[in-house]
């Protein structure tokens, strides 16, 4: 019986000591290593300006790069090709309270999504105002105390801490919200509200969400979600119906599908904010994938220093081969080449 | 009980006709230009709170935007800045802003010109009814602003709070200029000022040209000359006061000292209004969609001063010609209107044909 309970003990020791964040390691096997190179001193700021924290960064077709980021004030700002500053976007803006995420649709039209404001906005590729989805709190209400217990029930056209926006080729909506919604939208294109998946509950079942954190559209009209506290990706068809579940691919931080007619799909296993011990051996990396679920390689690893990520936020792929990457944590925007992978000729799956 | 059958059956026709004497209103057709307004590059709309032009085409836009925000003080915590008001031709160009940085400004709620072109503005968050020269020079204030602003705020009151004023009943408020939420300003051709006091209160406040509190009139209820929450005003010709209740779903008319004369109750939720200029005034009335839903409501109706519906137009959604919770009409003109929205955050010229 001392034996036992010395047994019984030291597993709970192991247990307990084991990080709460052990199961965010991807169970992918052999997955092969791509390599890459970083871009040194990517994006030129103004003298005396600064960047925050990086958690939207997105292209246009004209290569500008845009970066939506958490300064003392959320701001947007457009760089060109090569880093260059070119202007700052939506100052003072309404919208704009807390940065979440940054997307550029087939016009060059420049999404919003601001997860303070609880609004999702479409500016021209001029930067100027045309749409807004949701509805920033009135301030009226004055100084809201943060909500707990249960999430209210969802309404169509108000969003809950929102997470990201992406389109299909017809040109319909689809937005992840959120933080305390846990659910996926979809509007049609002038943003009339069609369809939901999930709730304001979280939930396992394929279809639910808890914490959907990133979605992007593949041209098939199907919607890749990074279902991050359900540490998996999912993939539901156009009209929301749970289609695949990506569980070996660590946390879903942040999706990303690159153009072109071979789309390639790239999913962030970002390091968990705070970067607790062991973290780093265990997370960071990004998986380069097939439509159909193929996991072509990874890339990258949690690192402070330039080359390495601190908390992948968003990736744009727009080029499959040039990963632009926005960090959380280190404030840092990079821009990865990658080795060319070759391409798949039949499916392995 | 047979007393009261045909009782039953009138209420149940009543309840049963709305939607068909709907189907009986003309539409009226109309073209918007949704692109109206020209901004400076650094300059974005938010929700458009007023809308109006003076008597030179001139179009003032009372908007919120920026970052409403909250700063620790000692022992209180402070509320600044979130609204904006600009100026802009008649062609759409952007001429100034006006009362940048200024205490009044919190939550735009609504900007009305008067006769004589001074420009009023309407704050729901610093209870201010401000009103300007036509050069933007504060020329009389009405309400003050609370000095603080509790963290966090207290749970909403489900009559929506308000003072117990007259005789302790509630949203009845003080007889004074003191607001709680206030909503829209009007004047009749004596230059009275009629306050709708709002949103927090359920009265409207009356005041001489010279800013003296006169009377107010209402608390919360359902009676008539009650009101539910009190969106908009508009004084017609003959000083006659229109009200839109929409907390009742219903627009009450009184005459200049607050006597209940009658009320329109087929016209949705009221939550704008304007009376046309010239001897033949006609009343327009936004029944606004709610900004959590673009699926209902959101036409704007055109009646004659007596309730008769002259027809209807538009409906709730994103594209021109759609309205997302219209909060101000200006029409100056009959049939060339300028709606501000709240959920679009846009201002559009409609033409009516």
């Amino acid at each position: 019986m001392k034996r036992c309970l010395a047994l019984v003990s030291a597993i709970a020791l192991v247990l307990c000591a084991a990080p709460a964040f052990a199961q965010q390691k991807a169970t992918a096997q052999n997955v092969p290593e791509i390599p890459y190179t970083s871009v040194p001193n990517l994006l030129k700021v103004p003298a005396g300006e600064f960047l925050g924290e990086a958690v939207g960064v997105a292209t246009n077709s004209k290569g500008h790069i845009f970066v939506y980021h958490r300064s003392a004030n959320t701001r947007l700002w457009e760089f060109d090709k090569n880093g260059n500053f070119v202007k700052e976007i939506g100052k003072g803006y309404y919208g704009f309270e807390f940065a979440h995420s940054v997307r550029v649709d087939a016009q060059d039209n420049i999404w919003t999504v601001d997860e303070g404001t609880n609004t999702v906005t479409k500016f021209s590729p001029e930067g100027k105002f045309l749409m807004v989805l949701g509805r920033r709190p009135p301030a009226v209400a004055g100084a809201v105390a943060t909500p707990s217990g249960p999430n209210p029930p969802a309404q169509k056209y108000i969003f809950c801490r929102p997470t990201d926006v992406a389109w299909d080729p017809q040109g319909n909506i689809f937005v992840s919200d959120g933080y305390c919604n846990n659910r996926v939208v979809k509007f049609d294109k002038n943003g009339r509200f069609l369809a939901q998946a999930g709730s304001e509950k979280p939930g396992k079942e394929p279809g639910q969400f808890n914490l959907p954190h990133g979605l992007q559209v593949d041209g098939q009209g199907n919607v890749w979600v990074a279902d991050r506290s359900n540490i998996r990706y999912q993939v539901l068809d156009n009209n929301l119906k749970p289609k695949t579940v990506y569980d070996n691919l660590g946390v879903g931080w942040t999706v990303c599908v690159s153009q072109g007619p071979h789309q390639y799909v790239f999913a962030s296993n970002s390091n968990p904010n705070g970067n607790p011990p062991g973290s780093w051996a265990i997370t960071g990396e990004i998986y380069k994938l097939e439509l159909d679920g193929t996991i072509i390689g990874k890339f990258g690893h949690a690192s402070k220093e330039f080359g390495g990520f601190q908390v992948v936020h968003m990736m744009d792929c727009r080029n499959p081969n040039e990963i632009v990457v926005g960090e959380i944590e280190s404030w840092r925007v990079q821009r990865l080449i990658l080795q060319p992978t070759p391409t798949k000729t039949s499916s392995a799956r | 009980m047979r007393r009261f059958l045909p009782l039953l059956v009138a209420a149940t026709l009543l309840a049963a006709f709305p939607a068909a004497a709907q189907n009986a209103i003309p539409e009226i057709a109309f073209d918007s230009a949704a692109n109206l307004l020209t901004l400076p590059d650094d300059i974005y709309l938010g929700e458009v709170g007023g809308v109006a032009t003076n008597s030179k085409g001139d179009i003032f836009v009372y908007t919120r935007t920026g970052h409403p925000t909250v700063s620790l003080g000692g022992a209180r915590a402070f509320a600044h800045g979130g609204s904006r008001l600009f100026q802009f031709d008649r062609t759409g160009k952007f001429i100034r802003e006006i009362g940048q940085g200024s205490y009044g400004f919190m939550f735009a709620q609504q900007v009305r010109i008067d006769p004589q072109d001074n420009i009023w503005t309407v704050d729901q968050m610093t209870n201010f009814i401000m009103k300007l020269d036509s050069a933007g020079h504060v020329q009389m204030l009405l309400g003050r602003k609370p000095e603080a602003i509790p963290v966090p705020a207290p749970a909403p009151r489900g009559d929506g709070g308000g003072a117990a004023g007259r005789g302790g009943l509630p949203g009845a408020g003080a007889q004074s200029d003191v607001f709680n939420r206030p909503t829209d300003v009007a004047w009749d051709g004596a230059g009275n000022i009629f306050v709708a006091d709002g949103v927090g209160n359920a009265r409207v406040a009356k005041f001489n040209s010279k800013g003296v509190f006169i009377k107010s009139w209402g608390s919360r209820g359902t009676e008539p000359g009650l009101f539910g929450t009190v969106r908009a005003i508009a004084v017609d010709a003959q000083g006659n006061v229109y009200v839109a209740d929409s907390g009742n779903k219903r627009i009450q008319v009184f005459d200049n000292n607050g006597t209940f004369k009658t009320q329109y109750t087929n016209v949705g939720t009221p939550t704008a209004l304007c009376i046309t200029p010239g001897p033949n005034q006609f009343l327009y009335s936004s029944n606004s969609n709610p900004p959590e839903d673009f699926d209902v409501a959101g036409e704007i109706y055109k009646m004659k001063l007596d309730g008769t519906i002259v027809g209807k137009f538009g409906r709730a959604g994103k594209l021109p010609k759609e309205f997302g919770t219209v909060n101000a009409i200006d029409c100056r003109s009959e049939n060339n209107l300028l709606v501000g929205e709240i959920s679009n955050m846009r201002v559009q010229k409609l033409t009516l044909r």
